[in-house]
């Protein structure tokens, strides 16, 4: 348990290193599920464009 | 390869699987670069545990630059040679590399604050990089302010080409002016200066980050594409469709009639 607080207390500098790694977790991780999010919203609008097109026929 | 790929087709196909296999490679490789940079990796002698965020930053700033690198390459393929995915690619890499330069620009200033003693100084370095964040933004609104969207990305072209002066900037700022930043330490011609234990983790987060990149790149490029052809499809139907209306109406009259 002290081994995690150690850890956890980067030799008394954790209100700098944990907040570095959160806002890059945040800012990437966040880009990238938008972009995902983004893509299957269009892969989905396309499948649906596709298919009255189909039955048009 | 680049003519190879110039098929909207081709690179649908072919993005599917290296998509896949590229996510999977970048969560591998980041979480080995995260346990590496937070668990195995020694602290500074001088700056302790605070070098821990050169291991998100460094690499960050890599991105940075480089992102705006090949979005200036793609940029000056898609003018000269019209090539039809270069300008789909430039357009999708644009806020993948602002992300990253923010990234820079907050841990930067959670590392300056212990070490410098501020969270912000007009250095040479942190204020071209703050103009590489304003041309990544610049460049998005800029693409994205016309009806036309093959005229915004002619506009967001140039600017592209034009910003490229910024990157030698950014890269000799630390030699060229006498700044708080340090000047590089791994990128020099004598060879890195840093020990291997803190290179290590240092250049798997960085291979990390450029499979992200890839996998972003190809996510994005792929989503522009499939609105692009859904916006054809719409357009389409909106031709086809009267002249559908009008071709049911005539049968059901003539059925009508007999």
């Amino acid at each position: 348990m002290s081994d995690l607080g150690t850890f956890l207390a980067m030799g008394g500098y954790a209100g700098f290193v944990w907040p570095a790694y959160g806002v890059a977790f945040a800012a990437l991780g966040g880009l990238a599920a938008y972009s995902w999010r983004r893509y299957r919203a269009g892969v989905v609008a396309l499948e649906r464009l596709q298919q009255q097109r189909g039955k048009r026929r | 390869m680049i003519n190879w790929l110039a098929n909207p087709a081709r690179f649908m196909r072919l993005s599917a699987t290296t998509l896949r296999w590229c996510s999977w490679a970048a969560v591998v490789v980041i979480t080995v670069g995260l346990f590496w940079s937070l668990v195995v990796a020694p602290p500074d002698y001088q700056q302790g545990d605070t070098v821990r965020i050169m291991y998100v930053h460094v690499p960050a700033a890599w991105m940075a630059l480089s992102i705006y690198l090949f979005m200036a390459v793609a940029s000056a393929v898609a003018l000269v040679w019209r090539h039809p995915l270069a300008e789909v690619a430039a357009r999708a890499a644009a806020p993948v590399g602002a992300t990253f330069t923010f990234v820079c620009l907050a841990t930067g200033s959670l590392w300056g604050r212990p070490m410098w003693g501020a969270w912000w100084v007009w250095d040479a370095r942190l204020t071209s990089v703050l103009v590489l964040f304003f041309l990544y933004l610049g460049y998005v609104a800029l693409v994205n302010a016309f009806d036309d969207p093959s005229r915004g990305g002619r506009a967001g072209a140039v600017l592209a080409l034009v910003g490229v002066v910024n990157l030698p900037i950014i890269k000799f700022s630390v030699d060229w002016w006498n700044t708080l930043h340090q000047p590089a330490s791994v990128m020099r011609v004598d060879g890195p200066s840093i020990a291997i234990s803190m290179l290590a983790p240092l250049l798997i987060m960085a291979v990390g980050f450029t499979l992200l990149f890839a996998v972003l790149l190809m996510l994005r490029m792929r989503t522009a594409l499939n609105e692009r052809k859904a916006m054809a499809l719409r357009l389409n139907a909106g031709v086809a469709a009267p002249r559908q209306a009008e071709h049911e109406g005539a049968v059901s009259a003539h059925t009508a009639i007999s």
